[in-house]
């Protein structure tokens, strides 16, 4: 493997952090966890991966039976790739490992958008066996069908390490799918996940994840995105199964005029599931809008729900959502949502809102004959629909079938 | 048939209806006059089944049964339907979602566009419900929700207030269609209980039988139009005077 441009500073960086714990979350023991995993064969038709493990991939909205409708699709088991194919020219999907063979140039976006002596889990991710998905979409070139990413997690207790880079060249278009998952419905592991976005000039990427661990799993991923001129970056993130611990404020900088950060969260805790997310724009760039919605459930876990705007360019605009639900009569939701502004003639505004369903809407639905039963039901999916704008129809489609799948045990 | 018997209604502990009696026949729409606070809405909400609105005394008999102790949603079912005057705003949950909660069919787009299209609301489909409705589109979007649940007896509050003039020979029509007017009383079967202040309505709806409201009683039963006209003459004191 060639090693990145400057690869021993990094290292150097890593070292030095290894015990660093990160500003926000439980401080997870990374002693407790195995660093290194089997590895398994690559599978060049991903239908012939293990059943258990497909219908697993297939809960976290990775479809690979019929992979028609995907532009490329790359998975990969602990921290091994075991499958990257593409079905579209001008759309590269491959390892990370492989990305940094092929592409001298690749090292002038390693480590860019995350800083690799974030913490403990960035260094963790340097210093030791990992793998990855790299992304790109050639200059002008649009994904028709969204490319599909899997992060398998197998081996119990194994700490796996991910670190993804995401380029979406000028004037492109990416759509990107990722389920993460596990093998296990209750062994333990910890998932460090770093993702670097580079959006380059009028570039679009839209970035849906959908997170489907167990009870045992803590996840930590890492990501920043860095929008040029006229780029948009749209992130969906779903998390509605029970997880043990995950953490993550992923940060988007807009360094180009006009350019569009969006972030859309639905979040469940179940009881013993601690969340603690948010999602940060940087607004760095003149006339650069960003908006930030969130929907909180808990249904007895622990959620920490954060937003952060910053602006500091002239003509930006931003603006934060954030409702929680509490549903039943456990858990927790925190809302903090922080606006900072530096210029005259910027717009950064927030609200929040954290409720129980309200006796007056439920009785209203249940005047047309509803159930008490469906008239919750149906405030909930309510609740949970977010109309994302500038998602693809068929990705809108798709994130509303994993939503409504995971609904039915939310009730 | 809608038969009341020494109703009797308090809400949060405090008696608001007295001893109420009232007959509605199959096919029937009566009108509900009386001042603020003298219980009309209280009856409504008592006999739809709202929990707040706790029957202490008597009974309310629908299609011969005794529905005095049926829920909310069980009422609802068997045939009663209520038009709110303030209905709530349930954020994601679309116009189109309720329309097809009304009408146990949620996947019946062809008569949900075309209630819809009837009601003056076809851009309203894809909204959430009551989100930045106007008055006289909250109106109209209530007896469109009506209109696809089909009740057998509609409990109407107030549903020309706040509607300009033109909306409120839109909102007569929809009644008409929800309370089947347009079909001889002796086959009609839906019945209609309808609160109003102005009277406007009676302008476009056909009511056979008032009744004057006052502090939790009813006082008065008669011609509607003729109460009506004693109402705007003389006020509610002339109808204190003649309590039967």
């Amino acid at each position: 493997m060639r090693e990145v441009k400057s690869a021993k500073t990094y290292k150097d960086r890593a070292k030095r952090a290894v015990t660093k714990p990160a500003a926000l979350g439980e401080d997870i023991d990374l002693g407790t966890y195995v660093s290194s995993a089997d590895e398994p064969p690559y599978q060049a038709d991903p239908s012939q991966l293990p059943a258990r493990a497909k219908e697993r991939m297939l809960g976290a909205g990775v479809s690979l039976d019929d992979i028609s409708q995907r532009s490329g699709t790359f998975i990969q088991m602990d921290n091994t790739a075991v499958h990257s194919s593409i079905r579209q020219e001008g759309i590269e999907v491959m390892a990370t490992s492989q990305a940094l063979e092929k592409y001298d140039w690749l090292s002038d976006y390693w480590w860019q958008a995350v800083a690799v002596d974030s913490d403990k889990y960035t260094a963790h991710v340097e210093l030791n066996q990992s793998n990855g998905y790299f992304i790109r979409a050639l200059p002008g070139n649009k994904t028709i069908y969204p490319v599909q990413a899997c992060l398998y997690l197998s081996k119990a207790r194994l700490a796996q390490n991910v670190h993804n880079i995401i380029i979406a060249e000028e004037g492109s278009e990416l759509h990107i799918i990722t389920g993460c998952t596990t093998a296990s419905k209750d062994e333990p592991g910890l998932h460090m996940g770093v993702s670097e976005f580079y959006i380059k000039r009028g570039a679009k990427v839209t970035f849906t994840m959908i997170h489907s661990w167990n009870p045992g799993t803590a996840v930590r991923p890492r990501t920043a995105a860095i929008v040029e001129e006229d780029g948009l970056f749209l992130s969906n993130y779903v998390l509605m199964k029970p997880v043990q611990s995950l953490q993550m404020y992923p940060a988007a900088r807009c360094v180009g005029d006009n350019a569009i950060v969006r972030y859309n969260s639905i979040l469940v805790a179940a009881q013993g599931s601690s969340l603690d997310v948010g999602s940060r724009t940087i607004l760095n760039a003149k006339g650069a809008k960003t908006e930030i919605i969130s929907r909180a459930i808990t249904t007895g876990g622990n959620i920490i729900a954060r937003g952060y705007i910053e602006g500091n360019a002239p003509e930006v605009k931003g603006h934060l959502e954030c409702r929680g639900l509490i549903l039943g009569g456990k858990g927790m939701i925190h809302a903090i949502p922080e606006l900072k502004g530096t210029l005259a003639g910027i717009d950064l505004s927030h609200e929040a809102a954290i409720g129980k369903i309200a006796e007056e809407e439920v009785e209203y639905l249940m005047a047309r004959g509803l159930t008490r039963a469906e008239a919750t039901a149906t405030i909930v999916r309510g609740f949970l629909r977010v109309d994302i704008e500038g998602l693809p129809p068929m990705l809108g489609a798709e994130l509303q079938r994993a939503i409504e799948a995971s609904e039915k045990e939310l009730m | 048939m809608l038969e009341i018997k020494d109703l009797s209604v308090a809400v949060n502990g405090r008696k608001i209806l007295q001893d109420v009696n009232l007959t509605i026949g199959t096919g029937e729409t009566h009108v509900l006059f009386g001042p603020n606070g003298s219980g009309k809405t209280t009856l409504l909400m008592a006999i739809m089944g709202f929990p707040r609105y706790r029957i202490t005394k008597g009974s309310v008999t629908f299609k011969g049964k005794d529905i005095t102790k049926l829920s909310l949603d069980e009422r609802a079912r068997l045939g009663i339907g209520i038009s709110f005057q303030r209905p709530p705003v349930v954020r994601g949950v679309r116009t189109r979602d309720m329309i097809g909660a009304s009408l146990r069919n949620k996947e019946d787009k062809v008569t949900i566009d075309r209630l819809a299209e009837r009601a003056n609301l076809s851009e309203f489909l894809d909204r959430d419900i009551n989100y930045g409705f106007s008055g006289g589109e909250i109106k109209r979007s209530e007896l469109m929700q009506l209109l696809a649940q089909k009740p057998e007896l509609t409990l109407l509050d107030e549903p020309e207030s706040g509607v300009d003039l033109v909306n409120v020979a839109l909102i007569g029509k929809l009644i008409n269609e929800l309370l089947e007017k347009d079909c001889p009383l002796r086959l009609r079967k839906c019945m209609g209980l309808i609160i109003t202040h102005t009277g406007h309505i009676l302008d476009y709806v056909n009511a056979r039988t008032g009744y004057v409201m006052l502090d939790g009683r009813v006082v008065c039963e008669g011609d509607p139009h003729e109460i009506l006209a004693t109402i705007k003459e003389k006020g509610y004191e002339e109808c204190a005077k003649c309590v039967r």
